[in-house]
């Protein structure tokens, strides 16, 4: 059993006790565990259930690597799936509870699953399920959704804040082992900026469990002097909790630091996400050990033999009593000593190799402990629980030969050096046959902007696995030149155990724990086809689990290269992507949530408009009054209720949201002749006139009023949405095509503030102001004004989108909300009101006013709009024209502008079509025109419309169905668009 | 073909699975087809098995650079639908969609059609007004889709929050009939059966030059040889440009990098396939429990399959403002893929200027969807010299100006 | 993610303030072209796998447009010269041609 030794563990604290709860029960551990060694240290060593077949998986890694031991962490608002129990630290009253299971981890009936294995092999999905049809949706993936999907999912909006912090660095240091220590202090002493970053608490990675010494100092003393050194210098900024999450393009590295995991409740960011750009990025990741892939090497007990010694030495916990060592190398001898040191029992080291020499073996032998070469182990006995290993020879089939109680197993099937990070932007590997490892290719780095290598890796990353070798790879990463070679390892590459196996054993030895892949199952794919080493991974799911592949991967990459008879370098890898661990996403979203989620444009008088019952409509990142409800009002009553008041008196609407750009310049009239569809160089100063803007593709893009302000400057009214759009526009053939043109432009549309002062009455709303002579004579019709009402500068534009005598008054924006105060109070008598976007749909609707949006869709030209008025015929040229000349856009057929009006006066449904009764060649229904805007007119208390119809101008009075959603058509006849005040007399008054 | 069945998995699992058949054959390549369709993504050997089944027509060629499958077939976020708003393209999804919904029966292979319903997210009164809009052409267009009111949008996902403090829902385009499906599948499924009929798939066969005489095609030069035949279709997506360049005409395409993300997984909590348009983000839970998540495509020019984190970024910001439970699911891994996009954003299926050979590409960033419809039109294309579902989407439409435009009325192309 | 120098200001610009423009170095054709002219320049793309010539907007810095010669398939950037050139600066053609001696320059991209 597992268990905490009496005495060591330099991580943890004895004097720090602290309970915590798992599934339920009040368990503790010290300060300095983490959650996996204080469940170790607590017996508990079953902590989870695999994704298909549910079977009792234990700890297996000490790491991130860890695949198994996944638990829901927290409560309510700050609970969380699938969190490894390896890197959560322990803390205070944490509460954790295993996964994937039902309705116990220890009674689990999906375990049935495990008993039905050898029918649910790979692909087996693909295979069945398929008849009868129905059953797939409302039968088999409803049982496979539950029963796959690890941890459940959380329920309450999250109650913690995260940040970004960008930075920028020389050199990037991902790792903080001693490599990574040696290469940002090698970097540091050059004078580069340099900022290390390492995923745990700690510094100095494998180091203290592995290493008698580094440079002849303990490594805990080299660790901390380096650390002493690196902080001391002010070029250096170190990062501990700190993941390097990613690589990307041109130097662009993600870190993913866990600010406040292991201490909740504090008033701080939860996760931080490090956006650095760097110079150079040095990955000093480390290396991950393999498991082997012998019969039962998923049942809990068997760990990987680096963290049964980093259990030992780190946290004083031991996985068993007495534990048997399985190995292909010679490094897992360091854990038969450290068990040894630590007063365990070492039934025995099993070594598949013929011989085993070197100096760790040897003093292993030295201590007493059996060492057994040649052979293998054939399958593990026990269920949730190691009990026993049967042993056999390595090269044989597996007829099991002496019995060895244990209860546990540490497996070495080599290391793999981290090649995540190296590889996410493009680096490529070279397979090392003699190491049995794949091994960054400095050839074929990851290229920056400038074409040259950006990322180097160093130590194990780079495959040289320890000693003075390592340092001397760091220091060359870091400074550049070569290291010298690195010692040999001592290994002999093992993919199947024993080698010989039948299907029976190959059918229990798994590659990867959590998904349950066999070594059977790539088998299998192979034999399938699922040649390529995506298809196998795809058709097995192997390295898709939350691990993505760490401890399994290249063990099943040996065992497709095998079964199709291709080195391994052939068969290649999957692709790295990042994030190297998963990452949260609070963290990738930052502080931008909420309130803040995006900028909120509001305009000088928003307040007011919130104060007096505004129904907000976002427009982009505006607000805008859609009405203003009245108490107990209902928004069509208020929007009548506007119409009518506007129309009968006067209103108001907060216009500042229209774009407005100053095109200003000798050129500028040329220029706005090429915008717009008609000429703009004409226009008199102080006169007004209403332009058209296409695409260079000869659809309508925005339309507004454009007002001459001087000899040599324009003043252009644009859409809302098209403000910002509309000045790049202009800026791009400006700067890219008509570049020696003398015009400059500038988007002030938030320099003002514009007020729509409409109805019978707006003139006298105005003359009470008092100031700018606003009578027909002074200020007639499509004209402007500039002068002061109320004492306030303005300009005042007679222009009209209502149909009604309208003024728009533009004032700069600090004085926006006093103007319209001052509107307000002196339009009491008259009846003023204030208006929303609505009441000016509906009232322009009346007048057959096109709106950008509705009658435009990105489609529509002009001439489909019957706004052939607005487009010069004396012009060579604007931009669309050419466009409008295609056979397409010049086809009679084109559907044009009507105004529609329903027989019973009811409203067309939004976006209805005029159906015909033919059916073409898919079998569609032949439609001969749609709906653009409809509404209920509370001027003519009917509906009215707007639509596009197949020679619709020509079709006066004629009769068309358009449908309705539940099947059947209403009838509606084609008008003409404008229905309100035809001759145009009451704006022009 | 041996079939998929109960009982086949019985009788393997009795024998240690140790007789299982290659799914799809690994043949030489022949001197001469009547067909040679470069590309074995799931256009490619879709158009492949309906040119057998549907017109007789096997003795077809599928060449395919890398491994079948590999290209935007086995990267994309799986979303299956037919609710878009123009004519051609409703027709043509719509085909595609019921086509897959009874594929794993013609295929023999489960590839895991999930109708679970896709809804668009109105979150903005002219999306409104957009999606009203879509569900009327759609009634016309045979496509049963309904404009469903916020509670209903809560009934159906929820998780969602429908009075965010930004983007409220006003409500949704609803297609129930839409999905999902197990994309490698739909590649592996065809691929099998396209097999089965005596149609060669040529993995690791990179195409390096089209030959021609007078006009007409004659066949392509390969890392395998030269392959000659009677008709060619380029069927590469994000790779349409260059071959098109052998064969001696341009198109109109650029490619870009589309990326997607996915979390770790966890148990049922998403029914439906929901997309944000106004904030350019999609998600669905897959059946292993992963929450699968795309966004909007890079805007410039890139083959590297990888995209700009920032991108990513906003795609989650904007989704956990609408599903808010997201923040503490953790993102397991990012991905891109590389998407021919048009000058209208929608798919070319064309003759081309050299006789004889014919395109399928551009389908953007909603190749998935489309490809059992996609693969019938061109069959049907390359079989007849014309096809219904097809005829809208020529090449001659960027020069007449007849576009088919999705991203009006707050639609989006994928 | 990108970081490209934008050559009006010279900044070393994140892609985050940057727009792309696709394309650059196409001739506009008006009134009076022809529909495949037309076609070819509204529609038409290089769209090359390797060395590409493009237009970006340093939209969230100075303002001003740019062109960049890059390469697609690395991202590799050859330089950035301003938006009012007609040709490519000799510096970045030879740039090109040391990073890529197969390279062969497109007839529409003239020397300087």
């Amino acid at each position: 059993m597992s268990h905490r030794l009496p005495s060591g563990g330099r991580l943890i604290d004895r004097a720090t006790t602290l309970g915590f709860t798992f599934n339920g029960r009040r368990l503790k551990g010290y300060g300095g565990d983490t959650l996996a060694s204080a469940l170790l240290g607590n017996d508990r060593m079953l902590v989870g259930r695999s994704f298909k077949y549910h079977r009792p998986r234990g700890i297996v890694a000490s790491g991130p690597e860890e695949p198994n031991a996944l638990v829901g962490l927290g409560q309510g608002a700050r609970f969380e799936p699938n969190q490894r129990a390896t890197t959560t630290d322990l803390f205070a009253d944490l509460v954790a509870q295993s996964q994937n299971h039902w309705p116990s981890l220890d009674f689990d009936i999906g375990a049935l699953n495990g008993l039905m294995s050898r029918f649910l092999s790979a692909g087996f999905y693909y295979k069945t399920f398929i008849h009868p049809r129905a059953f797939w949706k409302h039968l088999f993936e409803p049982t496979i959704r539950h029963s796959a999907g690890l941890g459940r999912p959380t329920s309450e909006p999250d109650a913690d804040r995260y940040e970004h912090l960008y930075a920028f660095a020389d050199v990037l240091v991902i790792g903080g082992g001693i490599a990574g220590l040696q290469a940002a202090r090698t970097a540091a002493e050059s004078g580069a900026r340099v900022m290390i970053w390492e995923q745990s608490a700690h510094w100095g990675g494998r180091a203290p469990v592995d290493d008698p010494d580094v440079e002849g100092m303990p490594p805990d003393d080299w660790i901390s002097a380096t650390l002493h050194w690196l902080r001391a210098q002010p070029n250096v900024t170190l990062r501990s909790r700190t993941m390097g999450a990613g690589v990307y393009d041109h130097g662009y590295a993600l870190g993913y630091e866990r600010v406040t995991d292991h201490l909740p409740g504090l008033d701080a960011p939860r996760h931080r996400l490090w956006r650095v750009r760097a110079g150079r990025i040095i990955t000093a990741t480390g290396a991950i050990e393999r498991p082997l892939s012998f019969a039962g090497n998923d049942v809990p007990g068997v760990m990987l033999a680096g963290a049964v010694r980093d259990y030992v030495v780190n946290f004083g916990v031991a996985p068993g009593r007495r534990t048997v060592i399985v190995t292909n190398n010679d490094d897992a001898y360091r854990t038969a000593i450290t068990l040894h040191s630590a007063g365990l029992e070492v039934a025995a080291v099993i070594d598949a190799r013929a011989r085993a020499t070197g100096d760790l073996p040897q003093r292993a032998r030295s201590l007493g402990i059996r060492v057994m070469t040649g052979r293998a182990i054939a399958r593990v006995r026990g269920g949730g629980r190691v009990t026993g290993v049967d042993i056999c020879q390595h090269t044989g089939t597996g007829a099991a030969g002496a019995l060895i109680a244990c209860d546990a197993v540490a497996m070495s099937g080599g290391w793999s050096p981290v090649v995540h990070l190296w590889s996410h932007c493009g680096g490529k590997l070279i397979w090392d046959a003699g190491a049995a490892l794949f091994r960054p290719d400095p050839a074929r780095a990851p290229t920056g902007a400038d074409g040259a290598a950006f990322v180097a890796a160093a130590g194990a990353a780079n495959g040289v696995m320890r000693g003075a070798a390592l340092l001397a790879d760091a220091r060359a990463a870091a400074a550049g030149g070569d290291a010298p070679a690195p010692e040999p390892e001592a290994i002999t590459p093992v993919w199947i155990m024993p080698a010989a196996a039948g299907p029976g054993l190959r059918a229990k030895m798994w590659l990867d724990f959590q998904n349950d892949v066999k070594v059977s199952d790539v088998q299998q794919a192979a034999r399938e086809g699922y040649v390529s080493v995506e298809h196998a991974k795809r058709y097995t799911t192997l390295g898709m689990a939350t691990d993505q592949g760490k401890l399994g991967n290249i063990n099943g990459l040996a065992v497709l290269s095998d079964a199709q008879g291709a080195p391994i370098p052939d068969v290649g890898t999957t692709t790295f992507r990042p994030p190297y661990t998963p990452i949260s996403m609070g963290a990738i979203a930052g502080e931008a949530r909420g309130d803040v989620f995006q900028p909120l444009r509001r305009t000088p008088m928003h307040d007011w408009h919130a104060a007096h019952g505004a129904d907000w409509e976002p427009a982009g990142q505006w607000r805008r009054p859609y009405c203003y409800l009245r108490p107990g009002e209902a928004r069509n009553d208020a929007v009548a209720r506007e119409i009518l008041a506007v129309r009968g008196g006067v209103g108001l609407i907060d216009a500042s949201t229209l774009g407005k750009i100053i095109v200003k310049g000798p050129d500028a009239g040329r220029f706005l002749d090429m915008l717009y569809t008609n000429m703009m160089s004409n226009l008199a100063p102080g006169k007004c006139r209403y332009g058209l803007m296409c695409s260079e593709n000869g659809f309508l893009i925005d339309d507004g009023v454009v007002a001459r302000i001087d000899e040599d400057t324009w003043l252009c009214h644009t859409t809302t949405g098209g403000a910002d759009r509309i000045h790049a526009h202009m800026e791009d053939w400006l700067q890219c095509e008509w570049f020696d043109w003398r015009v400059y432009t500038a988007n002030v549309t938030e320099q003002f503030a514009q007020i729509a002062v409409a109805g019978p009455k707006a003139r006298d709303l105005l003359q009470a102001l008092g100031g700018l002579d606003v009578s027909s004579g002074a200020l007639p019709f499509m004209s402007w004004a500039g002068g002061r009402l109320a004492g306030i500068p303005l300009r005042a534009y007679r222009i009209s989108f209502s149909g009604e005598l309208s003024y728009e008054l533009a004032t700069p924006a600090g004085h926006g909300l006093a103007l319209w105060r001052a509107l307000v109070d002196a339009g009491q008598d008259l009846g003023v009101i204030a208006y929303g976007t609505e009441a000016m749909h509906v009232m322009r609707a009346e007048k057959g006013f096109i709106m950008i949006g509705d009658e435009t869709d990105g489609t529509v030209i002009p001439q489909d709009l019957g706004l052939g008025w607005a487009i010069s015929r004396k012009k060579a040229d604007y931009i669309g024209k050419r466009a409008q000349e295609r056979a397409h856009m010049t086809d009679p057929d084109r559907w044009k502008l009507v105004g529609l009006q329903t027989l019973d006066g009811s409203v067309l449904p939004e976006g209805a079509y005029a159906v015909t009764d033919a059916r073409n060649a898919n079998g569609q229904v032949v439609t001969e025109g749609r709906v653009t805007s409809t509404c209920h007119s509370p001027t003519f208390d009917r509906g009215i419309a707007m639509g596009l119809v197949r020679h619709g101008p020509d079709r006066m009075g004629e009769v068309l169905r358009f449908n309705r959603v539940d099947g059947t058509t209403v009838e509606a006849r084609i008008v003409d668009p404008c229905l309100y005040d035809p001759k145009g007399g009451r704006q022009d008054v | 073909m041996k079939r998929y069945s109960a009982f086949s998995i019985f009788r393997e699992a009795l024998r240690n699975n140790s007789g299982w058949q290659r799914a799809w054959a690994a043949p030489e390549p022949k001197a001469q087809y009547d067909i040679v369709i470069v590309g074995a993504g799931g256009h490619g050997l879709a158009t492949a098995y309906y040119l057998a089944r549907n017109h007789g027509i096997a003795n077809v060629a599928v060449l395919e650079k890398g491994w079948l499958g590999g290209g935007n077939t086995g990267r994309n976020t799986t979303v299956i639908r037919s609710n878009y708003l123009q004519d051609p393209s409703a027709a043509i999804y719509e085909k595609s969609r019921s086509l897959y919904e009874t594929l794993s029966q013609d295929l023999n292979m489960n590839i895991m059609f999930s109708p679970r319903g896709v809804m668009m997210l109105a979150q903005t009164e002219h999306e409104v007004r957009g999606y009203k809009r879509t569900a009327q052409a759609n009634a016309l267009q045979g496509v049963a889709t309904e404009f469903i009111p916020p509670a209903r949008v809560r009934e159906l996902c929820p998780i969602i929050r429908i009075d965010g403090p930004r983007y409220p829902v006003l409500g949704a385009l609803w297609q129930p009939r839409a999905g999902t499906a197990r994309h490698d599948a739909v590649a592996w499924g065809y691929a099998r059966a396209c097999s089965a009929m005596g149609i060669d798939i040529i993995e690791r066969c990179e195409v390096t030059a089209i030959r021609s005489n007078a006009g007409q095609v004659a066949g392509v030069e390969t890392t395998r040889g030269a392959i000659s035949c009677g008709k060619l279709a380029l069927v590469v997506a994000g790779h349409s440009g260059h071959l098109a360049e052998m064969a001696g005409f341009r198109l109109p395409i650029e490619s870009v990098a589309l990326q997607a993300l996915v979390s770790e997984p966890i148990k049922p909590c998403l029914d439906v396939v929901v997309m944000a348009n106004t904030v350019h983000g999609y998600m669905s839970q897959s059946d292993k429990g992963e929450m699968v998540i795309g966004g909007g495509a890079d805007g410039y020019n890139n083959y590297t399959q990888r995209g700009s984190f920032h991108h990513v970024e906003e795609t989650v910001r904007s989704l956990i403002e609408t599903f808010p439970m997201l923040s503490r699911l953790k993102m397991l891994r990012q991905w891109g893929g590389i998407v021919d996009m048009t000058g209208d954003r929608s798919p070319i299926l064309s003759k081309t200027p050299l006789g004889g050979c014919y395109v399928n590409c551009g389908w953007g960033t909603g190749g998935f969807k489309a490809i059992p419809g996609s693969g019938w039109a061109m069959a049907e294309l390359l079989a007849k010299g014309h096809s219904p579902l097809a005829e809208a989407f020529g090449l001659d439409r960027f020069r007449e100006g007849r576009f088919i435009d999705e991203s009006v009325a707050a639609g989006v192309a994928h | 993610m990108l970081i490209l120098t934008c050559p009006c200001c010279g900044i070393k610009a994140d892609e985050t303030e940057l727009a792309p423009g696709g394309e650059a170095h196409i001739k506009r054709h008006g009134p009076g072209s022809s529909d495949a002219e037309f076609e070819a320049y509204l529609f038409t793309r290089a769209n090359p796998r390797g060395v590409h010539f493009e237009r970006w907007r340093h939209a969230y810095g100075c303002g001003k447009w740019f062109l960049a010669a890059r390469a697609t398939d690395t991202l590799e950037v050859f330089g950035t010269y301003p938006a009012t050139s007609t040709a490519v600066p000799d510096a970045i053609l030879s740039r090109i041609r040391a990073r890529r001696p197969d390279w062969i320059k497109p007839d529409r991209i003239k020397p300087a």
